[in-house]
């Protein structure tokens, strides 16, 4: 190599050009370097900016307040005051007079039908628990919250359709034309076909334009056939065509009215959390899977963290170097590596069809979960005692505590936080674990809240594995929703861990 | 049944305790001799004794009390309805209901007599095992405090119980492999009998819904496992090529551009992303980026499948990006420093330095990483379970539907399974395939770098 260097010398001109490309070749490699953290940081953000932007809507829902008479004679005849008698009292048509009532303009059965899909099928069900929870209400005027469904709720959300909307300007007269109607106006601003001109508590939807004059069709009926002032009518534009939505004009119509005239209002959906599961999307909480991933991480916990830091234990202070010590390691090492489906078959094969355990409880979960986790929490807990000075054992060795004594006493101790970080860790793994819990028959849909360790019950990751397949946008706003609770439990999870770390991390 | 006897248990761990290291604090004080062990070794001494004569009892004693009260309960009924799982289940559960006083509806004369012979086997197993238990437990307590004396060697022997329970709780993950081989090959077998396992390993067709061979007997449709393997490495092979050089360029350039701060900042980024649930990153899949590419594939004349390998890939691809770089980056910063002192020495550049000293020192460890990552991505389920398809289609186009392993055994166990139908058990063997594949990824992982590796020291 030297000899060919010496024998064709680089002229300097020539070595300027070489030293520019490589110094070129190095930034650009830099770069490399900069663009692939920038790509992984980026997608990062997508990730989260996607699932706020799909999930925050969840934790809103809208409801109307509508002023009922609480009627003695539905709900409780007798003035008895019996919960038992309370609960099975008329409580749906109360609210059905009382929102029919809004609307006096609609008359035929068919619109009365539509106008009733507007409420949710449980809106019943929340005034029942209002009343039940203070009968004194019985017989007073009430001011009740109803649900709307999930489609007028995502409608009012602006999820099915953007809306603008425009003051009318000049007096507004309309025209019978045979099956349609002719819209004149004296004004300058004319709306284009496809919106929506709203007068007199009706509304007409634009056909087509000819010079100041629209044709157009009826969609709601006007109170009167009078001409609307300036100001008095107004063009409301639906950016979404109808066929592409699930709310059609004239339920968007009734919906903007409610809006308008401020009864229909959003407020923070607490039922996402305190209610189960259920078929109608607004009415879905988490508290079931909340609960089955709590009682899951429980039983877990209760297993792994002490069989974790036992076995630590003696790997790290008591086992003799030996053949199956060697094998015990080796395996540690090897069950980390096992795809956490496989350790679903376990469970399934094992806890569920040869120990006869029950299906799709807490207590099969968290025994999957645990034996998951262990190498983790193993190799967690065998790093945190490695990292503890040997003179401290020594030390106690010394004064002459025996061997277990001053693993104990001494060292264990001075391990914990160290312990306690990889276990949290291994918990929040645990917590977003799916797969295996799918294979445990974890994966139902169950209403009730789970109680127990052998109740039927999910978990919150399998509880967005459900939503996520079902049709309803609304679900789809459920599940990222649901995602965002999981994410901001792992993120607790895990700054407690680093909080934990820095808090009684010792340099030795 | 079990909870009291756990209470009992409790309390009698509890009083040896007590007893025990009264006892021993009672012969300090009343002999004056000193003890060999502290007081409170004797109570632990009498505890374990206890726990360990307890737990023997309930471990051999509860199934044999649930045999005998399910032998009593079923004695009324006909033989026929033994023998059949389902049928046995119901009428056990009728029996529990009507002893709890919850049936619905009229119970038949059977169905009561199975109730008050339940009910009373059940008393009687009740008493029994706790019977028993109470007596062991107070016969052990008595004995234990028989023999403390001074000279006990109540800690050493205290010390040896708890290494077996330490030795015990390691050999836990033995005992969880073997729990695994044991179920996966144990079902596996059973499929076998059914299905020749060259059909399942060469075979080009995944059916095991429906029967497509008429001249296959005995099952109910073809299992060849040759699509899900395709599938699998298509998806992985996709995830590969995002992660490889996206994880490799990152560890190189935290390992050797990044200064204290931005290691701060760009650290945690890769630790979050390793710390997000694969059943979110599937949502993303499967709701954002499949969309975007079915669209933008659209537009650009392809045709594209709504659940394409190439979302499932990419994303799980940005899954094991962390897994990379962490291994990588841990790899390049143990090369040690005086190799690249050398090249910069001889006028190389930083990136040249890289390429040409620290990368080949690192490569054994950066090829496991790899491996370590492949298998990962080949184990992976919720990502392919919600972003890629089901059917088994034989194609290396990443634009189409494939399904994976992983795929297929989640829809095989999930609902209504039958153990002794071909299609349940096939996700057992599809599940040995797995372990079997990674287990062999990381074993050749650990090899590699045995073997390759330079030692400097």
């Amino acid at each position: 190599m030297t000899d060919t260097a010496i024998a064709t010398p680089r002229r300097i001109g020539d070595n300027d050009a070489l030293v520019a490309r490589r110094y070129r070749a190095e930034r650009r490699f830099k770069f490399y370097g900069i663009a692939a953290i920038a790509v992984t940081a980026v997608f990062l953000m997508l990730l989260f900016a996607d699932v706020l932007v799909k999930g925050l809507p969840a934790f809103t829902e809208h409801r109307l307040t509508l002023p009922i008479k609480v009627d003695q004679a539905a709900i409780d005849p007798q003035n008895s005051k019996d919960p038992k008698i309370i609960r099975t009292g008329d409580f749906d048509s109360p609210i059905r007079r009382a929102f029919r009532d809004l609307f006096p303009e609609v008359t035929t059965r068919g619109d009365r039908k539509k106008l009733m899909g507007l409420l949710s099928s449980g809106a019943a069900d929340d005034f029942r628990a209002m009343v039940m929870r203070d009968p004194a209400l019985i017989g007073q005027d009430a001011k009740v919250p109803v649900l709307l469904s999930d489609d007028a709720d995502q409608y009012l959300k602006g999820r099915q359709t953007g809306v603008e909307k425009f003051p009318g300007q000049g007096t507004m007269t309309v025209t019978p034309e045979g099956e349609q109607f002719k819209l004149t106006s004296d004004g300058v601003a004319l709306p284009s076909p496809g919106d929506i001109i709203r007068m007199n508590g009706g509304a007409f939807r634009v056909l087509s334009l000819s010079n100041a004059a629209l044709l157009a069709e009826q969609v709601m009926a006007p109170k009167t056939p009078a001409p609307a002032a300036s100001g008095a009518w107004d063009i409301v534009r639906f950016t979404v065509p109808e066929n592409n939505r699930r709310i059609d004009d004239q339920e968007a119509l009734w919906l903007e009215h409610l809006k308008e005239q401020g009864i229909a209002e959003s407020n923070i959906a607490w039922r996402f959390f305190t209610s189960g599961d259920s078929r109608e999307p607004e009415l879905a909480g988490i508290r079931g899977a909340l609960m089955g991933s709590i009682l899951t991480l429980l039983v877990t916990l209760f297993l792994c963290l002490p069989i974790g830091v036992a076995a630590a234990i003696y790997l790290e202070e008591f086992a003799p170097k030996n053949r199956f010590t060697q094998i015990i390691e080796l395996n540690i090492n090897n069950l980390a590596a096992v795809p956490s489906i496989v350790f679903g078959l376990l469970g399934l094969a094992m806890f569920l069809n040869f120990f006869g355990l029950p299906r799709s409880a807490p207590l099969v979960g968290g025994l999957v979960l645990a034996l998951l986790v262990l190498p983790t929490i193993i190799i967690a807990s065998r790093a945190a005692l490695r990292a503890v000075p040997p003179s401290i054992k020594e030390a106690a060795l010394g004064v002459g505590a025996s061997h277990q004594q001053a693993v104990f006493h001494h060292v264990l101790p001075l391990a914990m936080p160290g312990i306690m970080t990889g276990t949290i860790i291994g918990m929040a793994h645990a917590l977003g674990e799916t797969a295996p819990l799918l294979m445990i028959g974890m994966v139902a849909f169950i209403v009730d809240i789970p109680t127990g360790f052998t109740d039927a019950a999910t978990a919150l990751p399998i509880q967005i594995y459900l939503w996520s397949d079902l049709p309803e946008i609304a679900f789809q706003s459920k599940t990222a929703g649901a995602i965002i609770v999981l994410l901001a439990f792992l993120f607790v999870m895990n700054a407690a861990a680093i909080m934990l770390r820095k808090r009684f991390e010792r340099r030795w | 049944m079990s909870g009291t006897y756990f209470v009992i248990l409790a309390v009698l761990v509890g009083a040896g305790f007590l007893l025990g290291a009264q006892r021993a604090r009672g012969l300090r004080s009343d002999t004056g001799s000193a003890l060999h062990s502290l007081p409170a070794y004797h109570g632990l001494y009498i505890a374990a004794a206890v726990l360990t004569v307890m737990m023997a009892i309930y471990v051999m004693a509860a199934p044999l009390a649930e045999h005998y009260v399910l032998r009593q309960a079923f004695g009324a009924f006909d033989p026929s309805i033994i023998a059949e799982q389902l049928q046995r289940d119901a009428t056990l559960r009728d029996i529990q209901n009507l002893v709890a006083g919850s049936y619905q509806g009229e119970p038949s004369d059977t169905l009561k007599a199975g109730a008050a012979a339940y009910a009373s086997a059940s008393s009687l197993a009740f008493w029994g095992l706790n019977g028993l238990g109470v007596l062991a437990g107070l016969a052990v307590i008595f004995w234990g405090l028989s023999r403390i004396q001074p000279e006990l060697r109540a800690r050493n022997q205290f010390e040896h119980f708890v290494k077996y329970v330490l030795l015990a709780c390691s050999a836990v993950a033995v005992l969880t492999t073997i729990g695994i081989l044991l179920s996966v090959v144990f079902e596996a077998a059973q499929f076998f009998s059914k299905i020749s396992p060259i059909d399942f390993l060469f075979g080009l067709q995944w059916s095991p819904q429906t029967a497509m061979r008429a001249d296959q007997v005995g099952s109910s449709g073809v299992f060849g496992i040759v699509p899900l393997i395709v599938g699998t490495l298509l998806i992985t092979i996709i995830a590969m090529l995002v992660a490889g050089p996206l994880g490799l360029f990152s560890a190189i350039y935290m390992a050797e551009y990044a200064t204290p701060p931005i290691r701060a900042i760009v650290k945690p980024i890769l630790e979050i992303l390793a710390g997000i649930p694969t059943v979110v990153l599937g949502f993303f899949a499967a709701l954002t980026v499949a969309p975007l590419i079915r669209s933008s594939g659209q537009s650009l004349g392809f045709d594209v499948a709504s659940e394409s390998a190439l979302a499932a890939g990419l994303v799980m691809g940005m899954m094991i990006i962390p897994f990379v770089s962490s291994l990588s980056d841990d790899v390049i910063n143990a090369v040690p420093q005086s190799l690249r002192d050398g090249s910069y020495a001889m006028g190389a550049t930083k990136s040249e330095t890289i390429k040409k000293v620290v990368l080949p020192a690192a490569l054994p460890g950066i090829v496991s990483a790899f491996m370590l990552a492949i298998s990962r991505a080949i184990g992976e389920t919720m990502i392919v379970v919600m972003a890629a398809g089901l059917a088994a289609n034989l194609t290396f186009n990443p634009l189409a539907a494939v399904t994976t392993v992983t795929v297929q055994i989640k829809t095989l166990l999930v609902g209504d399974q039958e153990f002794d139908s071909a299609k349940t058990l096939s996700a057992f063997a599809l599940g040995l395939v797995l372990f079997f594949f990674t287990l062999a990824l990381n074993y050749i992982a650990l090899k590699i770098v045995q073997r390759y590796r330079e030692q400097y020291d």
